[in-house]
């Protein structure tokens, strides 16, 4: 097992669910109820020492059961490594625990993800759409079951009724 | 405490005195304060794009600054996740519409690494030299309108004659000058040519001198530097805290340049610094934008001279489009054209997070192949949108007229911000 895998292991067995190496990219699954936990322990660990988040996003898997994953990079800069932490969250409690307290650089992330995907953030400092308008309620444009030509005043076309 | 509760006390005083008095302002020893909001944007000619920001004001000083982001948003993660890999890559060229190679080289280089090929050593070099100079590009607009928004004019002009040459040589390499999709899966699109690099090599001649004009011109300008040192100040570990890449995350000092810290192309084979400033202000990362322009030159310089010959595509008909003049006069060859460019090729399951060095920061993209032709899930990290997440620590405290120098520091394009 990858070093820093077992290091989050080690520390935070409860939290901790697998871990995989691909394309030379550590991937470790966490649950989500101690995501903040395994964030500040990355964070704030000396040996691990991952100071900046590199991203934040979301997959949807419709068909999979819990259905949405949350991505999260993050590198270190003064030990030059990436990781990249998982956590499933479900349809019907779509809620996770936000880190923004940890690096202030998620505060829009977070937001973006709500936005895209409508998973709400627990203690976010200010949870409202950012990319969409803020009374937007056609849903949540990146998730599977979205059409990519999207809902709303399009639908009105007689053309695209046609076929 | 908060400062506007204290400045309604301060406007209470009013209704004890009598009303006709208080009517006569300005009251001797007493000054009315009122809380302002300014809307600014979303067409604004400083923001670059369509942005908009609400500005809570104190008299000229910004108390707060709320950024309302989504103008220019097209969807392009969404839409990727219905393009073929190879029809992504013009969409990527409307992300930073202002260095669109780089975003280029950004997006194919994710895809290689999760097909597992390598590039021949001539499309590497091509590579390396196209996306510096597109660099140099990148950062001469943005001192051109960095300077314009603050007040300078001639700065603009003066750039905008270097990056005329550049995208001429854009120009004759792929054919466009904004929108270049020059780079391919496994390779670029055409062959450099002779013409090119002798039009390059002269370009660089004079380039140095061309840098110290526009110093000439700003470093020793009273506005510009009463305008650029000491604001929109953020520490290092702010920055790092705040995901701040690129130059912007060096004008703090922090040395984080993933072309030296995770290499790519060519950048470990040629000689180059990483610039790096003390103060973390806007003149810092003005500093080290001039100062990457140097940089960059002395890389094209070096490719130049040791670019080996080869293939500049790689060798896998499954992945490869077929080299140009074949296609236009054999049949087999367009048949197979038009396979990749309508089908695409099929990537394996898997997902990769490959981050690239722009001109504005890192740029990564994370891909989620479930095999196919089309990647399940495409997501851009943009560094516009995470250096506008900032923007509000770094403008509080500032005048009004700072604004425009703020957005400006973080050379931002709304194409990349909003997707």
């Amino acid at each position: 097992m990858h070093p820093i895998a077992q290091k989050i292991q080690e520390k935070l067995p409860e939290a901790f669910v697998s871990a995989n190496v691909l394309l030379g990219e550590l991937t470790v699954s966490v649950k989500r109820e101690k995501i903040v936990e395994v964030c500040r322990f990355l964070h704030d660990d000396p040996s691990l020492d991952f100071d900046l988040i590199a991203d934040l996003c979301s997959n949807d898997f419709p068909n999979e059961e819990p259905r949405f994953e949350m991505v999260y990079h993050f590198y270190s800069i003064e030990k030059n490594h990436r990781i990249r932490i998982k956590a499933r969250v479900p349809e019907e409690d779509c809620t996770i625990d936000s880190i923004v307290e940890i690096w202030q650089g998620a505060n829009f992330l977070e937001r973006e993800v709500y936005d895209m995907m409508g998973i709400k953030f627990n203690n976010h400092p200010d949870l409202r759409r950012i990319l969409m308008t803020e009374d937007y309620d056609e849903g949540f444009p990146l998730r599977k079951d979205f059409p990519v030509e999207g809902k709303g005043w399009r639908d009105t076309f007689e053309f695209l009724q046609q076929e | 405490m908060d400062p506007l509760q204290d400045k309604e006390l301060q406007l209470d005083h009013y209704d004890d005195e009598d009303p006709d008095e208080s009517l006569l302002a300005p009251v001797k020893g007493k000054k009315r304060v009122e809380d302002m909001l300014l809307n600014m944007g979303p067409q604004h000619p400083s923001t670059h794009g369509v942005l908009r920001i609400v500005l809570d004001l104190e008299g000229e000083t910004i108390v707060k600054a709320t950024p309302h982001l989504g103008y220019l948003h097209r969807g392009v993660e969404k839409l990727a996740e219905n393009s073929t890999y190879s029809q992504i890559i013009p969409l990527t060229d409307r992300l930073d519409y202002v260095c669109s190679m780089t975003n280029n080289f950004a997006f194919v280089r994710a895809v290689e690494k999760l097909l597992q090929i390598t590039v021949p050593e001539r499309a590497e070099f091509i590579r390396t030299i196209v996306a510096e100079m597109q660099r140099i590009a990148g950062h001469l607009f943005w001192l051109g309108t960095q300077a314009l928004d603050i007040g300078a004019m001639t700065v603009f002009f003066y750039t905008f004659r270097e990056r005329e040459i550049l995208l001429d040589m854009f120009e004759l390499l792929c054919g466009a000058r904004l929108t270049m999709s020059y780079y391919r899966v496994g390779g670029v699109d055409r062959e450099m040519t002779q013409e090119i690099i002798d039009r390059l090599y002269k370009f660089l001649e004079t380039f140095s001198e061309k840098v110290d004009e526009y110093n000439v011109l700003l470093e020793t300008n009273r506005i510009w530097i009463g305008r650029t040192k000491g604001i929109a100040v953020i520490s290092a570990k702010d920055a790092v805290n705040f995901g701040l890449t690129g130059p912007v995350l060096r004008g703090s000092g922090v040395n984080y340049d993933i072309r030296k810290a995770e290499p790519y192309g060519v950048y470990d084979k040629v000689e180059w610094e990483v610039p790096l400033g003390k103060n973390g202000d806007t003149y810092d990362r003005y500093w080290i934008r001039v100062e990457e322009m140097r940089q960059s030159a002395k890389i094209i310089k070096q490719c130049l001279d040791r670019m080996p010959k080869g293939p500049i595509m790689v060798d896998n008909p499954q992945i490869a489009y077929p080299p140009r003049d074949k296609v236009m006069t054999d049949m087999e060859s367009l048949i197979h054209h038009f396979m990749i460019a309508t089908q695409g090729f099929t990537v394996p399951e898997g997902e990769v997070y490959c981050a690239t060095e722009a001109p504005k920061g890192e740029l990564g993209f994370y891909i989620l192949s479930q095999g196919g032709n089309k990647p399940y899930r495409c997501r851009i990290r943009p560094p516009s949108f995470i250096h506008m997440g900032a923007f509000d620590y770094m403008a509080r405290g500032y005048m009004i007229a700072d604004i425009v120098t703020i957005f400006g520091t973080y050379d931002i394009v709304m194409g990349e911000c909003d997707r």
